[in-house]
Formats: structure tokens, sequence, C-alpha cells
């Protein structure tokens, strides 16, 4: 069965109602058929209700009561359709300047982004904006979108321009795997489809290489890291010796019998097993959730990381990140924050704001040190402990943090560290 | 040569025992909120292959609104037997008794909102700090913006324009006295991810979802079961059909769908080719555009 064998893929589209990225996602939804009849029944009524010619494929993505009556969307909603090669979760988020960290979140969890560009406008600001966002977090793959080609008469020399426009911009920025697709979303040209009015487009429709987006690599398979989250000692008479250390594996491949050392203790031991419900396993891989047991006993607890010994991450308390802050308080100086980084928390402070990013202009601004809600800074951070910790570029699992702010408990920064 | 990626089903298998163990590890009183139905069901499944060969480390509740299938009870006093685990019941028929909800009146009546009191109660009184639920992000345009952690103020009640933001697989779990979470582990699952995962383990689940002969009534364009608890019009006529359930819920409200399927093979064969969803046959989505986004900001589910 197909089913069993398909592999998923995140990915996320920002951008505002203008740019047709709701008729997008709603063409994507309805030409693969995965709208059911009554979701469809619903909004052919509300489209008539409103006036609109035939059926709005964007009122598909509608969400909140607050975000149907001003027609914006205040906060990423997640969409899900498939097909028989692939599952897909969708991160839908809102494109206003307001909402980069609506983007950010989004973009966390994703191995590819789709950045829509009317092809009347060309590259605007927000294209920057979003292909920043996408560079930042790492998303492996790009898949800009050129929409609206209906009202450009399907122009090859419109697109070719706005390729090379675009090109311009993203080699400032690190983004790896760029594809481009000329569409239409509202006609549905080369969205699931391939379109009869752009012929010399010879590249395939977007859901075509939404499928077959090389994914496997994304992770890195070199750098072995488990973050403990509990320890498994069962009370019972059967499983009276068991002591197991439950995780997910962040990175890397794990084995019994490798060398492994604990972090921050660093004491040594052997991998004896590898355990999954009732199953031993010869190897765990990221993202396998598992449990390790090791030869020796030592002292492990939540907040620990195992990893080979041949193959360690730096112990670091002088942290240096890219911060987007998530708050509509502003970050006070010197103020104390919970850290939490893989399953380890810790306190932290920020020590310096090295610069802003304007993330319009891409330049830095160094001298600006107020932080507020949606800014993007590169800063100095100081914890109470280690963390153990590799750069996001090279691991995203053990390159990542939120602050916690200890008086509200809300998350209050996202932290990418370099 | 061998492969070093998971499917989809193993991927969300995996994401999910990864959240289930965030809460073992950042909750003193978590539960599972346990309907009977077969998200809840597959949750506790999870639970129990998170922690093996540890017994599942959180109490089951139900909220028990008192018009229950009847197979629905038995499979879960089956269940709770096997695992070992600890079962906790909040009464809605109590809640009505004291006099803290009072039970809605005509036809279309359910005690569906009237859970959300049962429930809230049940929660302070028993000190729980997470709930853990069932609920998936594809079931309704309410719950495509929820949390896998998604934060209880001390009233119970959702706010979805505050919302923590939720970035990688970084999870803050930090409340205040009195303030619970709603964790749900399933978020990233579709329907049709529950089913074929309910094949692939071969879970057991109630005999309702299975095509099977009932006395049935046809209202709000489903097939609603007989019960005692039912009122019925003169004009409503009550037949014998082959029908199953998708979801299960309260008996008064929770419409079957006419079905030959009798195994999980040809269950799961139907539901890929179904054209309506499963929430469709649901009285209580149907009440308003914005039912379920309502009841969620109560505390509901």
């Amino acid at each position: 069965m197909t089913e069993q064998t398909s592999q998923l893929l995140r990915f996320t589209t920002a951008g505002s109602v203008d740019d047709g990225k709701s008729t997008l996602i709603g063409r994507l939804l309805y030409d693969s058929k995965s709208i059911f009849e009554d979701q469809l029944d619903a909004i052919e009524k509300t489209s008539l209700r409103k006036g609109h010619d035939g059926v709005d494929l964007a009122l598909f993505t509608d969400g909140l009561r607050d975000e149907r009556e001003q027609g914006i969307t205040i906060d990423v909603a997640y969409r899900y359709f498939s097909t028989p090669k692939r599952k897909f979760i969708i991160a839908d988020t809102p494109g206003h300047i307001q909402y980069t960290r609506n983007m950010v979140t989004g973009a966390s969890t994703a191995n590819a982004a789709i950045i829509l560009i009317d092809a009347r406008n060309g590259l605007v600001e927000q294209t920057k904006r979003h292909s920043y966002i996408a560079s930042l977090l790492q998303i492996s793959h790009v898949i800009v979108c050129v929409n609206k080609m209906d009202l450009v008469d399907w122009s090859e020399e419109r697109f070719n321009e706005i390729v090379s426009q675009y090109e311009a911009v993203a080699s400032k920025m690190l983004v790896k795997d760029v594809h481009y697709i000329p569409i239409s979303a509202l006609k549905g040209d080369n969205v699931v489809n391939r379109s009869e009015n752009m012929s010399w487009y010879m590249g395939a429709p977007l859901l075509h290489s939404l499928e077959t987006l090389h994914i496997s690599s994304d992770i890195n398979k070199v750098d072995a890291r488990f973050a403990v989250q509990t320890v498994i000692r069962p009370q019972s008479e059967e499983h009276r010796d068991f002591r197991g250390y439950a995780g997910r594996v962040s990175s890397g491949i794990f084995r019994p019998g490798d060398n492994v050392v604990v972090l921050p203790s660093g004491f040594q031991s052997k991998i004896s097993r590898i355990d999954f419900d009732q199953k031993s396993l010869d190897e765990a891989f990221a993202p396998m959730s598992v449990i390790l047991s090791l030869e020796t006993d030592i002292d492990v607890s939540r907040g620990d990381m195992i990893v080979k010994a041949n193959n360690q991450p730096q112990p670091e308390q002088d942290v240096e990140a890219m911060i987007c802050w998530l708050n509509n308080k502003p970050a006070r100086p010197r103020t104390k924050f919970s850290i939490l980084h893989t399953t380890n928390e810790q306190k932290a402070m920020i020590r310096d704001i090295v610069y802003k990013m304007n993330i319009d202009t891409l330049e830095r601004d160094m001298d600006d040190k107020e932080i507020g809600m949606n800014d993007i800074c590169r800063v100095k951070i100081r914890t109470t402990q280690p963390l153990m910790i590799d750069s996001y570029r090279e691991n995203r699992a053990t390159g990542s943090f939120i602050l916690i702010d200890d008086a509200t408990n809300e998350t209050v920064a996202a932290g990418m560290i370099l | 040569m061998n492969k070093y990626y998971l499917n989809h089903l193993e991927e969300l298998e995996s994401e999910a025992i990864f959240v289930l163990r965030e809460v073992a590890a950042n909750f003193q009183n978590p539960v599972i909120l346990f309907s009977g139905g077969k998200d809840s069901i597959v949750v506790t499944h999870l639970a129990k292959k998170a922690f093996y060969p540890a017994k599942i480390p959180f109490s089951l509740l139900h909220v028990d609104t008192g018009h229950n299938f009847p197979e629905t009870i038995e499979f879960r006093d089956n269940l709770v037997a096997s695992l070992g685990v600890n079962l906790l019941v909040g009464s809605v028929q109590k809640s009505i008794d004291d006099g803290r909800v009072a039970e809605e009146r005509g036809k279309n009546a359910t005690r569906n909102s009237l859970q959300i009191t049962t429930l809230l109660d049940t929660i302070e009184e028993e000190r729980i700090d997470c709930a853990i639920g069932g609920a998936r992000r594809d079931e309704e345009k309410a719950r495509a913006k929820e949390r896998f952690f998604s934060h209880r103020d001390d009233f119970g009640q959702w706010d979805p324009k505050n919302q923590r933001p939720e970035l990688w697989n970084l999870f803050n779990a930090k409340h205040f006295e009195g303030e619970h979470f709603r964790v749900f582990p399933i978020s990233n699952w579709t329907e049709m991810d529950v089913w074929g995962y309910i094949l692939r383990e071969n879970i057991a689940i109630p005999s309702l979802y299975y095509a099977h002969e009932r006395k049935v009534l046809w209202r709000n364009n489903s097939w609603i079961p007989k019960s005692e608890y039912l009122q019925i019009d003169d004009n409503e006529e009550i037949v014998t059909k082959k029908i199953r359930f998708r979801t299960l819920g309260d008996i008064t409200i929770t419409g079957g769908i006419e079905s030959d399927a009798d195994t999980l093979e040809k269950i799961v064969a139907e539901v890929a080719a179904m054209r309506e969803t499963e929430r469709g046959n649901r009285a209580d989505d149907k009440r308003s555009e914005s039912a379920m986004e309502d009841r969620k900001r109560q505390g509901y589910f």
C-alpha cells in the first residue's frame, strides 16, 4: 500500500491575501482532491453570499472568527493533504510585516518554502523578507512561484526578468536549492496540472516539484546527538533491571556497541541496547524516538546529551546567536530568562546586542539596541551552565533554542546559534 | 542497503511519542482524555509504546455524558484493566444533579457542551496540570490553529489570539498554579493517518466502528441510533440499517453512515474514498460557523 511508504514533506507558504497565497493553497487542495464535499458546499454557500464569481478557493483557508471578519490571517494554520507519492503538511503563515514571528514559527519545522511573487509587481519588500527568513531558518528548498501569469499574458520574458531579479537577491543569502515556476493559482496553470498557456516552460508543475524534492539528505546523519527526555525504570518484577534513556535521535545514527559520552558529565560508556516498544533495534537514526541503554550504571538524567565519543558538540556558556523576538513586550536589558535548548533548561541573560537586522534592506543596524516584537538581532547570550551546542547551520536540533520570560512564562524569543 | 528515513506514519508516530515523553517529564499529574473514540485509543496506544517496558505514567480521564454507547464503556473498562492504569471518571450527570449545569431542552438537546464544566471541575478537583487529547488539526478550522502544548488560564480558557509561539520541537510547558495545559500529540495526523496506523498496528477499537445492523432514524443528514435518551418525533421513522460510525461521541448526536465495511482493511478503503469530512455527521459542529471555536475558548477538548 502506497500509504505505508510515502514520506512526509513539511512546507511553508508566506504571503498576504493579495499574492494569491490562499488561492494557491485552495487550488493545491482542490486539484489534488483533498477537499471534502461538505467543505466545498460550505465554501460555495459563502461565495454565493459574498457575491463572488464561482467558488472562491481562498475561503478554504479561513480560520478563526476574527480572521473571517477582518479578512486577514492572524496566526499560523496547519493544513494537510496527500498524494500517492507524499503526505504534505502546510504551515500557512500570514505575511504582513507585524507577523514576522509567525513566519519564523512556520519556517522552523519546514523542509521547503514556497515564495509567491505577483508577476505584475515583481519582487517587493515582502519577497525579500520571506527569503531572508527562509535562509535564516535554513530551509533546504525554496520554490519561487511567479503567480498571476494570466495577468501578464503568460509572458516568458516577464518570468525570466523576475527570475533574474530574484537570483540577485538570493545570491546575498544562503538559500541552497531554488526552483522557479510560472503559475496561475486562480486558473490552475502549473499548480497540479501542466499549463497549456505556457508551453515555453519546460519544468515541472508545483505539485510534482513538491513530490520529488530530495529531502532524505536534509537531516544531519553525521553528528550523532541524543537528548535525554526521561529515564525509563519499570517498577515491575519482569523488568526489574531495566534502566533506559528515552529520547529522540536529533541527528546521526546510533548502534549497540557504540562508544558514547554523556554530556555534560563526560562519563564514557557503550550503548548496550536500543529498544522501541517490544523490539530491540540494530540502529536508530534521526528522527526516531527510542530508548538507549548503556553498559555501565552511570548518572544520566533529563537534559543530558548522549553523543559518540569521537564526535562531540561544543560545551559553551557564552553563545552567539541570531534571535527573533516574538513578544509584544520589548526585551529589557539584563533580564534573566529560562533558555530551553534540546531538553536542557538553564537560566540565561542577553549580554549584548551586536546588531539588528533590517530585513527589508538586509542592512545591519549597529546602533539600535532596542529589541521589540518581530525584530531579528544578533546577540551574545550567557548561560548559567554550559549548553552542548552545534551551529544551527550544521544541526537544526542542537543549534536552536527558545527564551522564556520567567515573569510571564511566555516564549519570547527563538534563537539560532552561529 | 538501509534506508535512513522514516515513512510518514513512522515520522508521525515518533513525533507523537516525543510529545508524550515531554509531558511525562514536565508535569506532575497528567491525564489522557479518553472518550473511547479512535483518536483517544490511538493516543493511549502511543503512550504505551512511548514508555514500554514501563507502564503508562498517566491516568485516563473519561468525561462521561451518561449518554454512552454501552459498547464504549465495556471497551474502556477492558482497556484500563489490560494496561493497569488508573481511570478517572467525570460525570456530567453529577454536574447536572449538583446544579452546576442545566440540561438543554428540545429535540436536538445534547450534553456535548455540558462536558466543559464537568471537565474543568474534574481538572480542578484532581489537580490535573495537563490533559492530553486526541484532537487533530485537520478536523476543524479552529483546531488548525491549535498548538501541541496549548496553555489554559486559571479559568481553563483558550485564548486563540494570544497563543505561545511554538518553534522546532521546543515545547514551553511552564505554567502558574491553577493553570493547566492541553497537549495534542497527534495534531499533525489526518483521519486517514489514524486509520492507516490502526491497521498497521492492529489496534483494537470498539465494534461501533465496524459495519453492523442497528435501529436508527434519519435526522440532520445522518443515521442517528435509537437509544433511551433520544426524543423521537411522530414523523420520524425507526428503521434497521447496516451502518457504522466514523466518530464516536454522545449517543444522541453521533450519526452513522451506511456501510458494509466490517474489517479494518475495508474501513481504510472506505475512508480513502470518502468525500465528506468525519465531523460532517456531528450535530455539535453544525450549530454555527464558529461552534467549535466558541466551545474551545470555554475549555472544550
